[in-house]
């Protein structure tokens, strides 16, 4: 799905918020009923999903940030935004 | 941490607005939960301008003449759609909430699909819990075991068919079940409710129990009433637990059980939820579940009384 995606926009629907709160710890995702604790990298990558840069230019940017092989961040990257979006809290 | 704006039917709250614009200055996250009947458009503007995240509209059944004869309300339905829609103009994510009995049980694939048509990105499957207004219509409510356990395959399948489009959360019912839910993720350790009158309650059902003192927003601090209400004390943690959930190595899982329905059914708040198939009564639970008759609904109506213009 996202292969042929990577200029798409990823951005959160009204109602899904990631927030850096002290009562839970760190990054969370708020959403509908839910909520998701990320990890770093996950932080990392949601936090990049703004609504302005694409797929491409996100993993660009994490792959010079992290100086990490762009293979393996598009694959984490996919993974997680792919899972969110099924999940109907990310639009792609 | 979560708001739900909740009932009863919270359009019936003149303050709602400055309620949910509280919540949300507050920085936390707002649901609104309602039957849709109270809540105009203009109202779901304002809510919306307020900072509402999300939205959960009730339905009774995918047929409108079904859906309205079990809301006890004509024109429910439609007022339904129109909701739904303005909550998806909006740009706000709806969730629609089924509650489940014998009456629509058979219909559970066509809700889903009137869920899809409305444009909710998740929806609810309750089987209904015998509480208050449920539990005085219990008996023609209650579907049989059979379709309880063919509603759960059926809602199974369905979240793989509707995978990536939709998600479906469901609420096993606990009637039939061999170990009681964790009922509100443990008492006083997740969640407390705020009535309309400003008691503050560990469940919504809490006020069943006839021994609790609650207290209320307008006499104590909610951090006060958190730590020390009488309410929340008595059945957290485990000292307030007998035999068999005392020992049992399930106590951290299911906390017991449902507080509510251990003294509905045995008479005694601290035993074991009958659900359980450990409890001594859980006998008592299958034969309640076993009854079942064709009555009407009956409704809560205010007393001719309070009944206001």
């Amino acid at each position: 799905m996202l292969d042929n995606a990577k200029a798409s926009i990823p951005r959160f629907p009204r109602g899904v918020r990631l927030v850096n709160s002290e009562a839970h710890g760190g990054w969370v995702l708020l959403a509908p009923e839910r909520m998701f604790k990320a990890d770093a990298i996950s932080a990392e990558i949601l936090k990049r999903c703004t609504g302005e840069a694409t797929l491409d230019e996100i993993i660009d940017d994490l792959a010079k940030t992290f100086n990490a092989p762009r293979e393996r961040i598009s694959n984490d990257v996919t993974k997680l935004l792919t899972d969110l979006s099924h999940k109907r809290l990310l639009e792609l | 941490m979560q708001v739900h704006l909740s009932g009863g039917e919270p359009g019936a709250r003149r303050d709602l607005v400055e309620i949910c614009a509280a919540a949300h200055d507050a920085g936390l996250y707002t649901n609104l939960i309602t039957s849709a009947v109270g809540i105009t458009d203009q109202k779901l503007g304002a809510l919306s301008d307020a900072g509402l995240d999300h939205v959960q509209i009730s339905i009774q059944d995918s047929a409108p003449e079904s859906a309205d004869h079990i809301a006890g309300y004509r024109g429910a339905f439609a007022r339904k759609q129109t909701l739904a829609a303005e909550v998806v103009r909006l740009g706000i994510l709806l969730t629609v909430n089924v509650v489940v009995h014998r009456a629509n049980i058979e219909r559970v694939e066509n809700m889903i699909d009137l869920a899809l048509a409305l444009g909710a990105t998740r929806v609810e499957i309750a089987h209904a819990q015998y509480y208050g207004w449920a539990l005085k219509n219990r008996g023609a409510l209650m579907p049989s075991r059979e379709q309880a356990a063919a509603a759960i395959v059926q809602v199974e399948a369905l979240r793989k068919h509707h995978h990536g489009r939709i998600v479906i959360d469901a609420v096993i019912p606990d009637y039939y079940a061999r170990f009681p839910k964790a009922c509100v993720g443990g008492w006083g350790q997740r969640s407390l409710n705020v009535t309309p009158s400003g008691r503050v309650l560990p469940c919504h059902a809490a006020e069943s129990i006839p021994e609790l003192e609650f207290w209320n927003v307008r006499e104590h601090a909610l951090a006060d009433i958190w730590q020390n209400a009488p309410a929340f004390e008595a059945f957290r943690g485990d000292a307030w637990m007998q035999e068999p959930c005392r020992s049992c190595v399930r106590k951290d899982q299911d906390f017991g059980g449902c507080r509510c329905q251990a003294f509905m059914v045995t008479g005694d708040a601290r035993a074991t939820d009958p659900v359980c198939q450990l409890s001594p009564h859980h006998e008592d639970m299958e034969m309640l579940a076993a009854q079942q008759t064709e009555i009407a609904y009956e409704y809560r109506r205010l007393p001719k009384s309070q009944q206001t213009g």
